[in-house]
């Protein structure tokens, strides 16, 4: 019997991905999350830039957009805007969302609009072969930098919080399970929420940094994830490398962009309906 | 004269004019960056969308403009941004995404001097070849250049007509003069616009987003109201997906020039004057025509036979129109704010006949006398 989440994969697989990519993982994450959202297909619209993780939206039955690298939040933004009832996701790699994307992240995250961002950070550029993104940690190997990378990295809970992210949260592929419930909690969120999911690339980053096989990548996010709740108990020297998963931070009552642009646009009509008719008198 | 005509009658800038031709066309989603001297658009867009109920936003840059212009059109909006010479730069990537996915979208490049930064506050044509080429890869484009209030009003009202009818990004090249210029505003009440919407299937056809239809546009719908499907800005087949099958990219590349190209004639608009009995003739368009047009009614005045021919659109250029227009003459004069962008297409096309370019770069307008001048010097 196929999966009951299969129902919301289109039938153009084979996909493009590498055996042993995390992209895989993250899609079946996403479609159980639908699954368990209850939203119906027609209405969720998925956009994404360019990237191996970017080329999801080719495999998953919804409103999907694909759009250039690092625009997919443009394009979302005005899409939600303008029909706010749409679920709005937006897959992004870590290079498509904090390289050439970050600036529309960071405005994204301040205008706290309802949609759910999800981060495929796979710490490196992979669709274009293994150069490195401000995702890389510092020391790591790219091909464009193969005697180490001097670069230091983002951390995309830090970004998120000063740029005022109301709702993000860290994932892994590893934590498959818990991965489907975060998406689920970050679609929940009304507001603009990050979603981070820590993910493999053994092609392009693996086999430049000791880790060839893609389970010696899985088996390095098992060994060095620890939950924020673990976290809070631990010193800043034991958590040095470590991945920090779970639910970072979650702000209520921030307004939400779409409901402040309607509400503005709902005052402004009457007062001119209004000035009409009593011009009219 | 009634009460009511006088009303109707105001002094409007070129740029307030465009707002107003957009809200006519049905236009309801406007994201945009501010930039000289086009930033009229937007405040007039943000002080008069919301009254009825649209969708204005500022966005980060022109980039996230477009893009979120695109993304409104894909849901079924008719969305537009407003810019200016370094915003339209940055906005060539996505012109080229709204071309392959066949989004409409109009896009406002009040033209000011550059390169660069420029002369910010001074007109030119400098971005007329950028319009047509400025996005990578092969595709086409139509592109107007208004060069009057009214006409600003009623063009911008054909470039969203034209971006939902052929499924196509369209550019009003306007210029700074023709941006902050005041005129007579009055609408032709006897000659409403006719407004239009992107085709669609009819009730029970079937939905193909990318089909090879003989007339060059396939049907459109907005993602969100029933029907899923894919858009990218990867080449791709007839349903939306993917491909690099050599057969299916040549007929799908060629299909996005043919559908612009091969309607050059219903496209393309050209105005003429004097043109019957010309022996020189005067090609100009925005700003430029205007000083164009004074200095051929004055030598005719003068008993000069010379013809004016004015380019309402740029692109698609109508190659054959514009070749029979200077067959014979003994040369064409083309003053543009540019160093001879479009005399460039005229003389590709003005086989045997002198195409003398009268170029103006330094933000000022060409003066009439300046065109008397030199139509004299070939007379
Ligand atoms: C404007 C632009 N610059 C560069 C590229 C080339 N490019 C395609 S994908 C990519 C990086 C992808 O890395 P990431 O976003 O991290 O996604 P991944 O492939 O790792 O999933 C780059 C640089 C492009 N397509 N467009
Ligand atoms: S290159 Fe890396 S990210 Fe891209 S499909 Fe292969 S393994 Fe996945």
């Amino acid at each position: 019997m196929r999966p009951v989440y299969e129902k919301y994969f289109r039938d153009n697989i084979p996909h493009i991905w590498c055996a042993g990519c995390g992209n895989g993982i993250v899609m079946s994450a996403f479609a159980r999350a639908i699954e368990k959202l209850g939203y119906d297909q027609d209405d969720v619209m998925v956009v994404s830039g360019i990237g191996c993780s970017s080329r999801m939206t080719t495999y998953i039955d919804f409103n999907t957009l694909h759009t250039a690298h690092g625009r997919a939040l443009a394009f979302a933004t005005g899409a939600k805007l303008s029909e706010p009832r749409l679920k709005m996701f937006v897959i992004m790699g870590d290079g498509d969302a904090a390289a050439i994307g970050g600036n529309h992240f960071i405005h994204s995250c301040r205008r706290n609009i309802d949609i759910t961002a999800i981060i495929i950070n796979n710490a490196i550029y992979g669709m274009t072969g293994g150069q490195y993104s401000p995702l890389t940690p510092t020391g790591k190997k790219a091909t464009t930098a193969p005697y180490g990378n001097i670069d230091r990295a983002f951390d995309i809970v830090e970004l998120s919080r000063g740029a005022g992210a109301t709702y993000v949260a860290r994932g892994d592929i590893y934590h498959a399970a818990q991965l489907t419930n975060q998406i689920v909690d970050a679609a929940n969120h009304k507001g603009f929420s990050v979603l981070e999911v820590v993910s493999t690339c053994p092609i392009s980053y693996g086999r430049y940094n000791k880790m060839p096989k893609p389970t010696d990548m899985m088996q390095y996010i098992k060994d060095n994830t620890v939950s924020v709740q673990k976290a809070a108990t631990m010193t800043a020297d034991e958590l040095k490398d470590k991945i920090i998963i779970g639910e970072h931070f979650k702000i209520e009552n921030v307004p939400e962009y779409t409901e402040e642009h309607n509400k503005l646009v709902a005052e402004v009509k009457k007062d001119y309906l209004e000035k009409l008719k009593g011009g009219a008198k | 004269m009634t009460n009511n005509t006088i009303n109707k009658i105001r002094l409007v800038q070129g740029n307030e004019a465009c707002a107003l031709g957009a809200i006519k066309a049905g236009a309801t989603f406007y994201s945009g960056y501010p930039i000289t001297p086009s930033t009229e658009v937007a405040e007039h867009i943000a002080n008069k969308f919301p009254r009825i109920g649209r969708h204005f936003i500022q966005m980060e840059d022109e980039i996230a403009s477009i893009g979120a212009a695109i993304g409104a059109s894909t849901v079924g909006h008719k969305a537009f941004t407003a810019t200016s010479g370094p915003g339209f730069s940055l906005m060539q990537e996505l012109i080229g995404y709204a071309a392959i996915a066949e989004i409409p979208v109009v896009i406002i490049n009040v033209m000011r001097a550059g390169p660069s930064t420029g002369l910010p506050t001074m007109p030119a044509a400098g971005d007329v070849q950028q319009a047509r080429w400025g996005t990578h890869g092969d595709h086409s484009i139509i592109a107007i250049s208004p060069n009057s209030v009214m006409e600003t009003y009623y063009e911008t009202i054909n470039a969203f007509n034209l971006a939902e009818q052929y499924r196509t990004p369209v550019l009003l090249m306007m210029d700074e003069k023709v941006g902050h210029l005041r005129e007579r505003f009055e609408e032709d009440e006897a000659n409403e616009p006719v407004i239009m919407y992107r085709p669609a299937p009819k009730e029970g056809e079937k939905f193909v987003p990318y089909a090879n239809v003989e007339c060059g546009v396939p049907h459109i719908l907005p993602l969100g109201k029933g029907e899923r499907y894919h858009i990218t800005g990867l080449t791709h087949g007839e349903t939306g997906f993917y491909t690099a099958q050599p057969k299916a990219v040549s007929k799908f590349v060629g299909r996005l020039s043919d559908k612009i190209e091969l309607n050059v004639d219903k496209i393309a608009k050209i105005e003429e004057n004097y043109t019957d009995d010309a022996e020189v003739l005067v090609l100009s368009y925005g700003s430029s025509a205007r000083s164009a047009h004074e200095a051929v009614k004055t030598l005719r005045e003068q008993g000069h036979k010379v013809g004016m021919v004015r380019l309402i659109t740029l692109w698609p250029f109508h190659d054959a129109k514009i070749a029979a227009l200077c067959e014979g003459k003994k040369a064409v004069i083309v003053p543009e704010m540019n160093l001879g962008q479009m005399a460039r297409e005229v003389q590709r096309v003005a086989k045997g006949v002198p195409v003398l370019p009268m170029c103006r770069v330094d933000g000022d307008l060409m003066t009439p006398d300046e065109i008397i001048a030199k139509v004299k010097e070939v007379l």
